[in-house]
């Protein structure tokens, strides 16, 4: 088990999670999203590769309306 | 007559109107108000996504990013750090070079923190992205992020969501003659007429959101922009009559009986 922050929030996930794996699980479009692990910012196609770990800081962020 | 081009780095666009997308009732009304703005493009703000709601609706079903122009904004951030990894950020999401840039330094006056904003410009630049800079209406300030490489000045015509038009004229003129790359108004427009002001001033271009979102019908208020643009372009063109003093009478005084 892993304990992470999503969004500000804390969940625990299983652990072999890959970020592509929660986009997923979240039912998130990659190509309306935009994903940033532990401060930094994952380019779409390595979203497959990067395993979650424990006390990991995910934010995922897409377009809204706004001026 | 020449044909009246606009462009904004590189990009050909056929409306001199930008529209927000926020404050709207629901993305329908967003959608609807965009399509009789005529503008070919929409600001959008990048927030987390809601992971606890998944059929919440999304922007981008409703504003097809294909057709549309999205210009992702920093509306919300408070200095240059916040700033750049919002944009940092949409430019992952979708590839958007073309970005607004606002540096917020006051939340009751929502007024552009500068020493913030030239910062961030400078840094923005560097990395490619395409600024259009909302900033003060300051003549030295806004030459500033033109020499910096801002693809456009985008100054207040006063406070966000104040409705209140152009409050300094001279200054907005001062900018106008002096810039060589777009002057979009941003901020502050409450009416159709404060854009055919702006337009009729010399402005390229003219941004809004609060004065259609907030009218009591949007849509209508959305084509009314639309007419309002183009009307204050074309007057500017036609470069309008001297004022006098005192009156000319329009009819001839020859053959009078």
């Amino acid at each position: 088990m892993a304990k992470i922050q999503l969004n500000g929030k804390k969940i625990i996930i299983n652990q072999k999670v890959s970020l592509f794996d929660l986009l997923k699980k979240h039912k998130l479009d990659k190509k309306k999203v935009a994903v940033e692990l532990n401060g930094k910012i994952i380019p779409k196609q390595l979203l497959k590769k990067k395993m979650i770990l424990d006390k990991d800081k995910i934010e995922i962020v897409h377009f809204i309306g706004g001026g | 007559m020449k044909k009246d081009i606009f462009k904004i780095a590189n990009k050909f666009l056929k409306s001199r109107l930008i529209v927000g997308t926020g404050k709207y009732k629901n993305l329908r009304e967003t959608a609807n108000a965009v399509k009789a703005s005529g503008a070919d493009i929409v600001t959008v703000a990048v927030r987390r996504v809601n992971i606890l709601d998944k059929k919440k609706p999304l922007l981008m079903d409703y504003l097809n990013p294909k057709k549309i122009h999205y210009l992702p904004n920093t509306a919300g951030c408070y200095n240059s750090n916040e700033a750049l990894r919002t944009l940092r950020l949409a430019r992952e999401m979708g590839g958007w070079k073309m970005v607004k840039l606002e540096v917020l330094g006051d939340k009751k006056t929502l007024y552009p923190d500068m020493i913030e904003t030239i910062k961030s410009t400078k840094i923005l630049v560097k990395e490619g992205f395409k600024v259009l800079v909302y900033c003060t209406d300051d003549p030295l300030l806004a030459k500033k992020l033109e020499d910096l490489g801002a693809s456009a000045i985008m100054p207040l015509a006063s406070p966000i969501g104040s409705g209140l038009g152009i409050q300094n004229k001279m200054n907005i003129s001062l900018i106008i003659k002096q810039t060589k790359v777009p002057v979009i108004i941003d901020a502050g427009i409450g009416t159709a007429s404060d854009a055919t002001i702006a337009m009729e001033m010399g402005c390229d271009g003219v941004l809004v959101n609060s004065a259609i979102a907030n009218a009591k019908k949007p849509i209508i208020m959305a084509n009314a922009f639309k007419n309002a643009v183009v009307s204050g372009r074309l007057s500017f063109l036609a470069e309008r009559m001297e004022k006098k003093y005192f009156a000319t009478a329009s009819s001839p005084k020859k053959g009078i009986i």
